[in-house]
């Protein structure tokens, strides 16, 4: 059992806020991707749960355990870095297996390990040279496989497909969920890749300035978001936010009618495939500004009551920009936010 | 100005610098240790100088110094730099207090350790007012070899070690954390992240910092001329005595030529000894 408990986890640098009581369970064997824009503290929690950066409050438990106040090396895990920390004056081979080799692991084990560890991230190739004579990309793989050799229960990965062409990304990133899946091992992958999270993750813990703003499945937190920030971070094109106005149960805006929770001033959102396109008086009034054709699709951006909106539509049509067409979100997948707190008001389940 | 002169003009003048005040005598010095000195032998300086009393002696004295202070200080060096590392507030401070005695020159440090060592000094009146001594104890005479040589290493140790310091230091500094953070992850214990990491990322530094120490170690004198006077020959030593009181140029020439290979051979054997593989660096 290695499930990973973050129990209300504070850090500040100096008087800056870095997390700010962040709590996160991770079940034994689950895949956990931390999801956040540059400098929202996905490396900051990573390294406290590691153990390498001191808290300032709260506590990590590993397996039940309070690791809080342990070293790094007794905490039972293996790390792949931001900036990889592959060993410069050590071979590739002598990297991989440098997790076994502290552990005084038999020979055999560490050439076993390590030639799995070097198949599976394609660097075998390179097993006897130095570090300084790699890619980004081939280092990256060499960080990955020192983490794997060592067969951890618990993994953190930061970032660690950053540095790959989107081919081997592609590539890696199922093997990885594989072998991961496969050895039962409890992950917590740093990515600001959203692509990547979705089609990783069991869940998706998406940060923002220092706190967890939302932690579910990759289909809950892209279909139904907590707040307008995580609808327009995860996905692509990101979620659509009009602002509508709720009167008697009813909200309106030009053609389009649905029934809405709260009163007054609300945000509608929705996503830009969950749309229907119709006649400009019987929806949303859009004003195209460009059509892009994508070949499976053709993304349309333009405006509706003034605000960025972007919206998919099937290949056949025929729009031009400056055109002004109806959109009809459905209304099974529309989600209302809050325009003061942004965050998400109840469904009303009719 | 032509891009392919200008460089060559900017360090033209320390060219000439050296070449006028470095060079040049160091000809003249060498062409003089070969004039015979009137014996119509070219190597009569030569074989005058290994045939004094003092040679063997000072010449064991300054490799035994050697041997003993330059790994000291290298030890010293490395385990202070470590620590400095771990310390976060106030490091800048101790760095500096640490590196205090760099100012002081060797003589001076050979006088003030003179102070405190003599006969009549600190040491000496504050054991005796305590009652572990009898009477004012002389510990820097022809009589004790031991604490003599004892007291040699200590002022040396105290005076130079700041200079291997600096490098390590500098060197240190240089070794992403990373490194040894993904050393105590893969489960190194300190010790292990200090050789299999710290060290040979160091390799370079201590490199140059042996260098630099050996090289100064061989050329010993002040420190040792304050403390010991003539109670302890050293290399450096006698070329002074031969110059200035026997007013022998030609040995005391031959004595600053031997200095010079010796310390021209310990750089030789640094640079090969700890060459590093340019592959093998971040
Ligand atoms: N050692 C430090 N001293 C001061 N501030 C720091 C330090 N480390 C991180 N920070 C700050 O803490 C915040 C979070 O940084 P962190 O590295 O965790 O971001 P991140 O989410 O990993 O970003 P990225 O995606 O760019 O790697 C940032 O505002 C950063 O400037
Ligand atoms: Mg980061």
């Amino acid at each position: 059992m290695a499930g990973i408990v973050i129990d209300r986890i504070e850090k500040t640098f100096g008087t800056a806020k870095a997390l700010d009581a962040v709590s996160l369970t991770v079940a034994d064997g689950e895949f956990v991707a931390l999801l956040g824009p540059s400098g929202c503290g996905k490396t900051t929690l990573l390294r406290i749960i590691a153990g390498l950066e001191s808290r300032s409050g709260g506590r990590v438990l590993i397996g039940d355990r309070d690791v809080s106040d342990l070293r790094p090396a007794d905490r039972g895990l293996a790390m792949v870095f931001q900036n990889y920390a592959v060993f410069p004056h050590m071979t590739v081979f002598e990297n991989v297996a440098f997790g076994l080799r502290t552990k005084n692991a038999p020979e055999e084990k560490v050439r076993r390990n390590v030639m799995r560890a070097a198949e599976l991230l394609h660097i075998e190739p390179y097993l006897e040279r130095y570090p300084a004579k790699l890619s980004g990309g081939q280092r990256q793989r060499v960080a990955v496989a020192r983490a794997l050799a060592v067969e951890p229960a618990v993994l953190l990965m930061d970032e660690p497909l950053s540095n790959l062409d989107a081919l081997l990304r592609l590539e890696m990133r199922a093997d990885l969920k594989r072998v991961l899946q496969e050895a039962g091992t409890t992950t917590v992958y740093v990515t600001h890749d959203q692509t990547e999270a979705m089609g990783l993750a069991d869940r998706i813990a998406v940060m923002h300035s220092g706190r967890i703003v939302q932690c579910d499945t990759p289909m809950t937190v892209y279909a139904a978001p907590a707040t307008t920030f995580v609808g327009g971070f995860v996905g692509s094109p990101p979620m659509n936010f009009v602002p509508i106005r709720n009167e008697d149960g009813r909200a309106r805006l030009d053609g389009f009618e649905a029934t809405a929770p709260g009163t007054g001033e609300l945000l509608l959102g929705f996503r830009g495939e969950d749309v229907r396109i119709d006649a400009p008086e019987r929806g949303l009034s859009f004003a195209v500004a460009v059509a892009e054709p994508m070949g499976s699709h053709v993304l349309l951006t333009g405006t509706i009551a003034d605000k960025l909106v972007r919206v998919v539509a099937p290949t056949g049509i025929r729009v031009a920009a400056g055109e002004r067409i109806g959109i009809v979100p459905d209304p099974e997948r529309v989600v209302w936010m809050s325009p003061e707190t942004g965050a998400a008001l109840p469904r009303i389940i009719s | 100005m032509n891009q392919r002169i200008l460089p060559y003009l900017l360090v033209a003048p320390a060219v000439v610098f050296l070449g006028a005040f470095f060079i040049v005598p160091l000809v003249q010095t060498i062409v003089l240790s070969f004039d015979g000195g009137g014996t119509g032998n070219a190597l009569g300086n030569y074989s005058r100088m290994v045939n004094d009393l003092n040679f063997g002696v000072s010449l064991r004295n300054t490799f035994m110094l050697v041997l003993v202070v330059v790994p000291l200080q290298l030890a010293m060096a490395l385990a202070m730099g470590m620590m400095l590392q771990k310390i976060e507030r106030g490091r800048e401070m101790v760095l500096w207090i640490w590196t205090i005695p760099l100012g002081v020159s060797d003589l001076a440090a050979g006088l003030v350790w003179l102070a405190l060592l003599q006969n009549t000094g600190y040491i000496n009146s504050a054991l005796f007012h305590l009652g572990l001594l009898d009477g004012p104890t002389p510990w820097l005479n022809s009589e004790t070899p031991v604490t003599l040589f004892a007291a040699i290493v200590l002022a040396e140790v105290w005076r130079a070690t700041a200079v291997v310091l600096i490098v390590i230091v500098a060197g240190l500094q240089t070794i992403p954390k990373e490194f040894g953070e993904a050393a105590e992850i893969f489960g190194a214990k300190p010790w292990r992240k200090f050789t299999r990491i710290t060290l040979p990322l160091l390799k370079p530094s201590i490199q140059s910092a042996l260098i630099l120490r050996t090289v100064l170690a061989f050329e010993v004198f002040a420190a040792v001329y304050a403390l010991g006077g003539r109670n302890f020959p050293v290399l450096v030593g006698e070329a002074y005595t031969w110059q200035n009181e026997n007013q022998n140029y030609g040995v005391a020439a031959a004595y600053a030529v031997l200095i010079m290979v010796i310390s021209l051979a310990a750089t030789l054997v640094w640079l090969k000894a700890l060459r590093t593989n340019p592959e093998t660096q971040a």
